[in-house]
Parts: C-alpha cells; sequence; structure tokens
C-alpha cells in the first residue's frame, strides 16, 4: 500500500462511522422511539406550540451551518428546540407537556429539516444530529418535571439561574460528544481536541443558549409569535457565521492553488506541496497541535517552496534536500520574505525562514519552531520518496531520517511520522 | 477632525445647546432610574464596541437599540439621559470634541425619537401582551425618526469638517447604513417587550446574540484583508520571475475593477473581477524566464510556450472556490474581438465577459509600462492606440468605459524601470 496512501486512507476512515459514532447513533434512534411512543400514547399537549416549534426546530436544521474545521452546527434549531424544552408559559397559559413531547417534537423537526439536504445529496450527518438531540433531551428530561410541577416560576430570579445552568450543561454535552468524536476520527488527543471545541464553539453557543432563554421567556409576553421573532437576530448571527466560514474556506483554497503555482512552474514534483502539508498537519496533529497551529502549520507547509520562484531556473527535479545548506536557506530567507510581504502571516513565514534550519543547531541558538521541524521532515520525507507506493522505499527513507536525527530532524517528530507512514 | 472653522463650531455648539436645553428642561418625574441607569450602561457597552467605518473618523455602533429601548420604558427625558451616557464610551479613538458632540448628538436623536413616540400614540412604560402589535407603529416611526436625525447630523458636521475637494461619502452606503440602524433600532423593542419578565437582563439576553454577529462580521472582515493580502503577496512572488511585470497584476486589476464599476457590475462580480485581475498572469509561472524576459523577437516555439500562459493559469486557480467567471475571464484574457486571439481564437461575444474586460485593463497597462524590448509610452498616446484597436482587438464599450473612468479618476502609470538585473541562479545564490 502507497505509503503517502496510508496516511490518507486513515484519515478517510474518519467518515466511515466508528464504534463511538455507532453508540451516539443508536442511543438518539432509541430516544426517538421512545420518545415518539410515549407521547402518541399520552397525547399531544398544545399543538399549535408543538407546530410552531417543530417548524422553527426544522427551519433551522435546514439552514445548517458548516463552522471552520469541518464542523457543523444549526445555531437556529438548537435555540428553538431548547426553547420549547425550558417554556413556561405561553402568554398567561402555563405548557404543561413532557419531556418525551420535546424530544419527539425536536427530533422529527430535525429528521424533516434534514431531508431536502439528503435529497440534493449532501451528507445526512447524523453524529452532528443525534448530538444536538441528545442535548437538548438533557435539557428537557432535567427541566420538564420541575415546570410540569410548579416547583420553578414565579419571578425571572428563580428561573433564570436553573435555566442558564441547564443551557451551559447542554452546551458542554455538545462540545465534549463533540471532540469524543474527533479525537475518534483524527487521531487528535482529546484534551486538545476539547479545547479547539471550546475555542470555536463559544461564540455560536453563547448566541444559541441566549436564543433559546429569550424564545422561553419572550412567549410569556409576545406568544408563540416570540418564536419566530427572537429567530431573527440568530439569523442575522448565523448569515455573518456563514460568510466567516466561507471566507475561511476560500482562504485555503487559494493557497493551495497558488502553492501549486510551483509545481506548474516546474520548480517542484507535482503534488509535492499538497504531500508535504498533508503529511506535516498529520504529524503535528499526532504531536498535539491546537487547531490554530495546525492551520498555520498547513500553510507554511503548501508554501514552503514558494522561495523557489525567486531563481531564475528551477532546482533539477525540485528536491531541496538535494541542495547545499546554504542554497537551502536562501530559498527559505525569499519565501519567508514573500509571505511576510502579506503582513498577516508573519508566524506562517518566520516557520518558512526557519525550516531548513537544523532542529538542534550547532550553535546552541533558539532551535526552530515545532512547525518548522515538522516540515523538515516532511519535506525530506517527500523528496525521497515522492508519489511512489513502495512500502519498503517508505521504510527506507524513515531510517534515513532517524540515522540523522542528531542534529538535523527532530527524534519525535521522525517517531511521529514512522507511525504515520510505516505500518 | 483637523482644525475646524468658525461656521463648525457654531454647528457643533447648537447642537450640544439643545441636548443640554432637552435635559435640564426635564421633566425627571416617574423616571424609573434603576431602567435609565440600566439602559446607559448597556449604551457604553454599545458605544465601546463601535466599529471604525473609514479612515476619516465615521464610525458605527449599535447605541439605537439602547436609546430606543428607553424611548419605550422610559420616554423622552429619560432616552436623552440615556443617550448623553455615550459620553461614557471606552473609545481611545475620538478626541474631546468628538466625543462631546456625539454625546450631544444621542442625546438629541433620543429626545427627537421619544416625542414621535409619543406623537404617533406610543404609551410610555412597560409593554404588556395587549400591548402588541399596536405598540410597532409608533416604534417604527420613532427607530425612523432616531436615525435619520442621527444621519443628518453626522453628514452635517462630515460636510463641514472635511478637507476642501473631498466627496463626503456615497449614497448607497448611507442607504445600506440607514436601513442596518433601523433593522438594529428593532432589538430596542425586543428589551422593552422583556422588561416585564426578565427586568434588567432582558438586554444583556438580548445582545448576546447581536455581539456575537458583530463579532462574526469583524473576523469575516479580517479574514477577507488577510485574504487579499495573501493573494496579492503570492501574485507579486509570481511576478518576480518577470522583472518588467511588477505591479502589473495589481493594475490590471484595478483597470478591471474601474471598467467594471463603470459599466455598473453588481458589487460581487466586481469582486470577483478583482481577483481575476489579480491572478490572470499566474500561468506565466510555466513560461521559461528566458523567454518573459527575452529583449529580441520570440522563435515559434517560445510563441507556443507564452501562448499557453493562460491554460496553466486556469490549471492553478480551477480549484479556488470562485465565480466561474472569474476563470473563464482568466482563460480567455488573449482572445480578440476579431477571433485572432489565444488559445481558443473565440471572437465577439463568444468570448466571456470578465476576459473582455480583462484584455483592455492588460493591454492598457502594458502599453504604459516599460517592457524588455520598448519603453512606456505615455497614456494619451496608449488611449489613442485603444480606440484605434477598439472593435479589432478589444470590445469597444469597455474601451469607451475604460476611457471614461480614466477621465474621471486619473491613472497613474507605473515609474519607469532602471536598468534590469539580473535573477538569481542557482550558482550564483
Amino acid at each position: 500500500m502507497a505509503a503517502a496512501g496510508r496516511y490518507e486512507h486513515r484519515s478517510a476512515q474518519a467518515h466511515a462511522p466508528d464504534s463511538g459514532r455507532w453508540l451516539l447513533v443508536v442511543f438518539a434512534g432509541l430516544l426517538l422511539i421512545w420518545s415518539v411512543t410515549q407521547t402518541a400514547v399520552t397525547g399531544v399537549h398544545d399543538v399549535h406550540a408543538a407546530l410552531a416549534f417543530g417548524a422553527l426546530i426544522a427551519f433551522g436544521e435546514l439552514l445548517r451551518l458548516n463552522l471552520p474545521g469541518d464542523r457543523e452546527a444549526a445555531p437556529i434549531a438548537s435555540a428553538g428546540a431548547i426553547g420549547y424544552a425550558l417554556l413556561l408559559k405561553i402568554g398567561d397559559t402555563p405548557v404543561r407537556n413532557g419531556a418525551d413531547q420535546v424530544i419527539a417534537v425536536t427530533a422529527i423537526a430535525m429528521i424533516v429539516g434534514a431531508l431536502p439536504h439528503l435529497a440534493v445529496g449532501r451528507p445526512a450527518r447524523l453524529t452532528a444530529m443525534s448530538a444536538r438531540l441528545l442535548a437538548v433531551a438533557c435539557v428537557a428530561i432535567a427541566f420538564r418535571p420541575l415546570a410540569n410541577d410548579s416547583a420553578i416560576g414565579g419571578k425571572w430570579w428563580d428561573e433564570l439561574p436553573v435555566m442558564l445552568a441547564l443551557v451551559i450543561v447542554a452546551w458542554l454535552f455538545e462540545a465534549v460528544v463533540s471532540a469524543l468524536m474527533r479525537t475518534e476520527a483524527l487521531r487528535t488527543k482529546f484534551v486538545v481536541a476539547l479545547g479547539d471545541e471550546f475555542r470555536v464553539q463559544i461564540p455560536i453557543g453563547a448566541a444559541t443558549g441566549a436564543s433559546a432563554l429569550l424564545i422561553a421567556f419572550a412567549a410569556e409576553v409576545m406568544g408563540l409569535a416570540a418564536v419566530a421573532v427572537f429567530a431573527a437576530p440568530l439569523l442575522v448571527t448565523q448569515v455573518a457565521l456563514r460568510r466567516y466560514a466561507g471566507i475561511r474556506a476560500t482562504y485555503l483554497q487559494t493557497v493551495r492553488a497558488l502553492a501549486r503555482s510551483t509545481e506548474v512552474g516546474g520548480y517542484v514534483e507535482a503534488g509535492h506541496s499538497a504531500r508535504v502539508s498533508r503529511l506535516a498537519v498529520a504529524v503535528g496533529r499526532e504531536l498535539g497541535m491546537r487547531e490554530a497551529a495546525l492551520l498555520e502549520l498547513e500553510y507554511a507547509a503548501l508554501m514552503h517552496d514558494i522561495g523557489q520562484l525567486s531563481l531564475r531556473d528551477p532546482v533539477p527535479g525540485g528536491a531541496t534536500v538535494l541542495v547545499a545548506r546554504d542554497e537551502q536557506r536562501r530559498i527559505a530567507e525569499y519565501g519567508a520574505e514573500v509571505i511576510g510581504q502579506a503582513r498577516v502571516l508573519d508566524s506562517v513565514a518566520d516557520i518558512v525562514r526557519r525550516q531548513s534550519d537544523p532542529s538542534r543547531p550547532a550553535d546552541r541558538s533558539q532551535p526552530p519552531p515545532l512547525s518548522s521541524r515538522i516540515i523538515r521532515a516532511a519535506n525530506a520525507y517527500d523528496d525521497l520518496v515522492g508519489s511512489s507506493a513502495d512500502a519498503s522505499r517508505a521504510a527506507a527513507a524513515v531510517e534515513r531520517l532517524r540515522l540523522d536525527t542528531g542534529a538535523e530532524y527532530d527524534p519525535a517528530v521522525v517517531e511521529a511520522l514512522s507511525k504515520l507512514v510505516v505500518p | 477632525m483637523g482644525r475646524l472653522s468658525r461656521v463648525a463650531w457654531l454647528y457643533i455648539g447648537i447642537v450640544v445647546a439643545a441636548a443640554v436645553v432637552m435635559i435640564a428642561v426635564g421633566p425627571f418625574g416617574g423616571l424609573d432610574w434603576v431602567q435609565v441607569g440600566a439602559l446607559g450602561l448597556l449604551l457604553v457597552a454599545c458605544e465601546s464596541s463601535a466599529t471604525l467605518l473609514n479612515p476619516r473618523g465615521l464610525s458605527w455602533s449599535a447605541n439605537s437599540i439602547a436609546s430606543l429601548a428607553a424611548v419605550v420604558l422610559c420616554g423622552p427625558v429619560g432616552a436623552a439621559l440615556v443617550g448623553c451616557c455615550t459620553l461614557f464610551g471606552v473609545r481611545r479613538s475620538p478626541s474631546p470634541v468628538q466625543r462631546v458632540f456625539n454625546a450631544a448628538m444621542f442625546t438629541v436623536c433620543a429626545y427627537l425619537a421619544g416625542r414621535a413616540f409619543l406623537l404617533f400614540g406610543g404609551h410610555v412604560g412597560v409593554p404588556v401582551p395587549s400591548s402588541f402589535p399596536g405598540v410597532i407603529g409608533p416604534f417604527a416611526a420613532a427607530a425612523v425618526v432616531h436615525v435619520t436625525v442621527n444621519f443628518a447630523l453626522v453628514r452635517g458636521v462630515f460636510w463641514l469638517t472635511r478637507e476642501p475637494g473631498t466627496t463626503v461619502g456615497r449614497l448607497g452606503l448611507d442607504l445600506k447604513l440607514w436601513l442596518t440602524d433601523v433593522g438594529y433600532g428593532a432589538f430596542g423593542l425586543l428589551i422593552a417587550a422583556l422588561w416585564g419578565v426578565l427586568g434588567p437582563f432582558a438586554p444583556v439576553l438580548v445582545l448576546v446574540p447581536v455581539f456575537v454577529a458583530r463579532w462574526a462580521v469583524a473576523q469575516f472582515a479580517a479574514q477577507q484583508r488577510a485574504y487579499e493580502a495573501t493573494v496579492s503577496a503570492l501574485c507579486q512572488a509570481v511576478e518576480t520571475k518577470d522583472f518588467y511585470t511588477r505591479g502589473h497584476s495589481e493594475r490590471v486589476s484595478r483597470g478591471a475593477v474601474m471598467i467594471s464599476t463603470e459599466i455598473g457590475m453588481r458589487a460581487e462580480r466586481v469582486a470577483a473581477i478583482r481577483y481575476a485581475g489579480m491572478l490572470h498572469d499566474v500561468g506565466k509561472l510555466g513560461v521559461p524566464t528566458s523567454v518573459l524576459q527575452k529583449r529580441s523577437a520570440l522563435t515559434d516555439d517560445e510563441y507556443a510556450a507564452v501562448q499557453l500562459h493562460p491554460m496553466r493559469g486556469l490549471d492553478i486557480v480551477r480549484e479556488i472556490g470562485f465565480l466561474d467567471e472569474a476563470l473563464a475571464g482568466i482563460m480567455h484574457h488573449h482572445e480578440r474581438i476579431d477571433g485572432r486571439g489565444y488559445p481558443m481564437g473565440l471572437a465577439g461575444d463568444e468570448i466571456p465577459e470578465f476576459a473582455r474586460v480583462l484584455a483592455v485593463a492588460d493591454a492598457f497597462d502594458a502599453m504604459t509600462s516599460d517592457r524588455s524590448y520598448r519603453g512606456a509610452r505615455p497614456v494619451p498616446e496608449a488611449i489613442a492606440e485603444m480606440r484605434k484597436c477598439a472593435g479589432q482587438q478589444f470590445d469597444p464599450a469597455f474601451v469607451d468605459a475604460f476611457i471614461a473612468a480614466i477621465e474621471r479618476l486619473g491613472w497613474t502609470p507605473p515609474e519607469s524601470a532602471p536598468a534590469q538585473e539580473p535573477l538569481p541562479t542557482i550558482e550564483s545564490l
């Protein structure tokens, strides 16, 4: 099997449901069956409210949002569902439905909202849907009995702290589940994945939670109109987040595309930048780097050869591992200069600048950043192996890198790399 | 703001005096000071997160939310007091004069909005379920008055303090901002409506989604700037191969934007053509440097290599999530109207619009800058040449649009190139 193919293969596995995912989906399915049966037996309380919230949740599921880092959220659906779970009164009429009804309405509405996605051939994203449903179920199961026994209520200062706590619990639950899934799929370390999840989800979680509370409270004043009115601010938030995620994606695509300009120019072998960046990111993840650092690493790895554009004629074969140290350094320096001109990617420029420095400098000066050391090893590996599919060649290349771990390559990086490319 | 003229001082003085009178006259009876205080704090939070819209100091904040909530809950005088809290915004940029003027302006806006609310039959106080939908009409009137007075006063101060010869701004931007402001104003009513059930927590909860939205907008803007800077840096890297084309992409991009704005293209298409202009020559990377920098006539083989560059460019940028139009523009920017161009030999309307625009901007910049085989031509001579080639090489409509735009906005050709320095080769490194 291809050396390069092998680490691609592992990330491809991420998309097939594995044990954790199955467990989550099956659990959500059982919850769906239980809640629908239970609701069918006891009958639906307040059909109007159920329909209004169901419509909002289905609408929110239709407007799913892709967040940076291949994440998915449906803020309007989540806010609607949690708002429904936290409902105390509509106008002056107390709300008396049980947790089962909340879960049943949410689950059915989510499925209805997901159907158009399936119809146009997008993936169903069952895992993310299950995680959202379970988060809503947590809130409903904890809060509905309190609301129905009139254990709380009356003034906002009794209600708000309980509701706020539940909203936060639901958010934490989703973040932890999502981090667990990513740990399994991407071979990230759990603590690192959880930190990344918190950083990405805090703004959207805050907006979703606040909207859920607003919907629940406003229903007392405005009746069911509150459902539509308070979903509006969230719609604005969602539009802004979508544009943000869009430009992030375009940015990465552009850097990927322009990094290929060195290939078109004949400076490096075809596919080199893409392979080095994939391997470098995999190694970085193996070493427990955070998502923000991984993005910088990816940019730097994609553009690590951009300095060659300053050469009048390409290096033979483009293999920088074969040219002398000073020349490598000049190419790195040119590359860093180009990237530095953008003035927004200074740390990327720094990574590129130091990619040709040995990991343990002879003069005991500051060693290069981890990202530079990773790119150095990944680049050397790819120069030796290229797009070859030969496993023994991969092993030989790793052996050669190992021989140089004294000064040239970082031993930890080479070990991580070897775990990825040699079985 | 620079130094202020006497008229400007008078204008600011009148606004401040009006604000002082509105607050001083009162009456203060029946004001709920908890409401005024909470909304005042809210306004300080909004004011402190203002975003700068242009380098001359026009900034935008969601102040109208707090003021308009105060209009419903506390009436004109309470709203004026809340508006006055602008004075305490935690911001570094405004000078003391600007700060005082802004506070006075928001006081006046809020007071007049409060009057409008009463005039249209609104009742001051916490809305109850039966207030809906009756409260919406007066509230909308108040929002419109608040935003319009705000705009008029800001325009006035910018007009009086403008530098000679500059225009204050475009109407399109104004209308969009006006609508945004009125839209944000609606949150004021939501805060007022929730006051009955949530008390001072209503503004906190309402503002969370608003602030997250603004955070996301700011992130988007930052990413967009970073993106543009990166694309432009990478384009420059591509240009280092050919000394004579330094800055060419940037100028072609500018020219293409001038043409497409002149013919009234939609904003997102203009944005796409900007990138297309920056990236139109990326494919030149596939052409050997020695050919690009050759001083004498090209051989047939060399010419064939040059002719391949639009396709190579397309190869590179194909995977960027661009408008397809931009890709077509890059691929066909060397086609000619008479069908004698490359790579496909398309003619007339078969050539995509973006490509026809890029061809005009590209040729014009090539004529007005130095090349390895000739010096730059002056702008009037290049314009005459473009006119002559309209209909054969270029689309006449875009040539006319470009000339009109150049006459209005001017054109800065690149500085004359100094003697050519050879690029480093691997041996000389």
